[in-house]
């Protein structure tokens, strides 16, 4: 733990943290739910992050891997009858076995190819929400009532869910910097490297893959509880995208800029949608903007800024 | 220990390697020379079965195991190192890190993260420096030292002396002479006849993809003339 008072980023990110847990003693419910969301946004963005900044790959699978996870909760608690904890679990273990069968089929291929597989792979899983009626309800979607189940008011939500997101940020920190996180970095650097030095590059990025699908059904699990719904929308290829998205915002490669992508995202659809039907056309600005004037995303510029002061001195 | 019998390998159509047969025995330090293009590196990468050059035929035995078919994971675990040239460090690790990731720094047998900054003291000066940042006599120190955290029994060398200053090499020479000392059999390949000649038990001299001469220095340095033949080298 004590590395992660080392830099004063760290810290900066402990403060803010800080300032997070407390949010819902000040703030309207909306706000709470768009905090909450924020939260759960940042777990599916960190999983992309995993694979695409930490091994190399980047998919564009997880939003269907994070929604398997939401329907899997939403049928076993509210059609199924199982108690809220075991429904949750079974989710994230679904969530975690497609990932598995994901990460088998797609890890030999690399670059443009892994793209194109796993959106192909996304798609099957979309496809399947919107035809197998009978289990999904089609494109009517499931409905629950999860949360007043387990009887939690909106801020009650959001320090559960702030707990269990702090938990899975450790774990994924903890995951990332591990020897197994350094040979993933490795494999993005350089594959037949790794493999000269007695590493089975493919099984490291399937347990890669399995790992980062664990993390996305966690997300899609608390989302299933926050949401109360779910439709084949929840796992189609904009979900993916918007990870995605969340990660390069905040900083591919960083990990903790997800939270950073994730509320710039979030926050502004919710803003400028108060404003104008032409959001989405305000949100395509703002990223071609940090696109072109800071292509490592927010929290990897501040990050090169912060390593050029220190240079400097 | 190391033996290759009749090896051709191919980069496509282009017959690279014709026949190149060789060993290493524990202890022991074999330079391979030869010109830029005939088969050196080529030779290094078929023993490690990495993706490019195919062999297609001749074989490849290690303590009488055939490697042929192994993958090169398959083959590092086998105890069998390579450093390979332009020392392709890992740019976004830092050098603690490219050897921690090999072994964990808990480590008490074998080569362990304080044994490897003792032999090589520079790198522990230089911990925190990712392999972007280092010198190209601390880079190759860092591939070496990270080749050595799999406990390696035999150690595949691809131009280590390539664009360092005289006296980083002699510091490497110092290093590679050391490794034989603990019986490790090292494959040198070279450009470098001075660092080669200064190092080497025995010599195999390459070209245009066969072996065309081999012995012992003192042979080599007895009888110069295939050193001129081969090399250009008065």
């Amino acid at each position: 733990m004590s590395a992660l008072f080392t830099s004063p980023l760290r810290i900066f990110w402990l403060a803010l943290l800080a300032c997070g847990m407390l949010a819902p003693l000040f703030l309207p419910t909306y706000y709470v739910s768009v905090a909450t969301q924020i939260l759960i946004f940042a777990v599916l963005a960190m999983s992309v992050d995993v694979l695409a900044g930490f091994a190399g790959r980047t998919p564009l699978c997880h939003g269907a891997i994070f929604g398997t996870s939401t329907y899997v909760v939403l049928y076993c608690a509210a059609h199924a009858g199982l108690p809220l904890p075991l429904a949750m679990l079974l989710g994230v273990l679904a969530a975690t076995v497609l990932a598995a069968v994901f990460g088998l089929l797609a890890v030999r291929t690399s670059g443009v190819y892994f793209l194109l597989l796993t959106l192909a792979l996304g798609l099957i899983v979309w496809g399947v929400c919107l035809r197998w009626t009978q289990v999904t309800g089609g494109e009517n979607g499931l409905r629950g009532q999860l949360r007043a189940q387990v009887g939690l008011s909106s801020r009650e939500l959001y320090a559960a869910v702030l707990f269990v997101v702090a938990i899975v940020t450790f774990a994924m920190w903890r995951f990332v910097r591990s020897p197994f996180g350094l040979t993933l970095r490795g494999v993005k650097d350089g594959e037949s490297r790794m493999s000269s030095l007695g590493y089975n590059v493919p099984l490291h990025l399937i347990i890669a893959f399995t790992a980062s699908g664990y993390f996305a059904g966690i997300a899609g699990a608390l989302y299933a509880v926050f949401n109360d719904f779910v439709s084949p929308s929840t796992v189609q290829l904009s979900q993916s995208v918007s990870g995605l998205l969340m990660a390069i915002v905040g900083g591919i490669g960083t990990l903790f800029g997800a939270f950073v992508g994730a509320f710039l995202i979030i926050a502004l659809e919710q803003a400028v949608s108060m404003f104008t039907e032409r959001w989405l056309m305000v949100l395509g600005l703002t990223f071609i903007g940090i696109m072109i004037f800071a292509p490592e995303g927010v929290l990897g510029k501040a990050r090169l800024i912060m390593a050029a002061r220190k240079l400097q001195k | 220990m190391l033996e290759i019998d009749g090896l051709h390998s191919y980069y496509g159509d282009a017959h690279v390697l014709q026949g190149v047969s060789l060993n290493v025995a524990p202890g022991e330090i074999v330079a391979l020379l030869g010109r830029n293009g005939m088969g050196k590196t080529t030779t290094i990468r078929s023993i490690m079965n990495l993706r490019q050059p195919v062999v297609r035929q001749g074989e490849i035995r290690y303590r009488g195991e055939r490697l042929n078919d192994l993958s090169p994971h398959a083959i590092a675990r086998r105890k069998i190192a390579l450093v390979p040239q332009g020392r392709r460090l890992f740019a976004s690790l830092t050098v603690t890190e490219h050897l921690t990731m090999l072994k964990p720094a808990s480590a008490k047998h074998g080569w362990t993260i304080a044994r490897a900054f003792d032999a090589f003291p520079r790198l522990a000066e230089r911990k925190h420096h990712r392999g972007n940042q280092l010198s190209g006599g601390e880079r190759q120190m860092l591939a070496v030292a990270r080749a050595l955290m799999i406990d390696p029994e035999v150690v595949l060398m691809d131009e280590p002396s390539e664009g360092l200053a005289p006296v980083m090499v002699q510091a490497l020479e110092g290093v590679i002479a050391a490794l034989r000392g603990e019986g490790l059999g090292i494959l040198l390949v070279e450009q470098n006849l001075y660092s080669a000649l200064a190092l080497a038990d025995r010599i195999y001299l390459i070209e245009t993809g066969r072996i065309v001469h081999h012995g012992s220095k003192a042979e080599l340095e007895a009888d110069p003339s295939a050193l001129q033949r081969y090399l250009g080298v008065h």
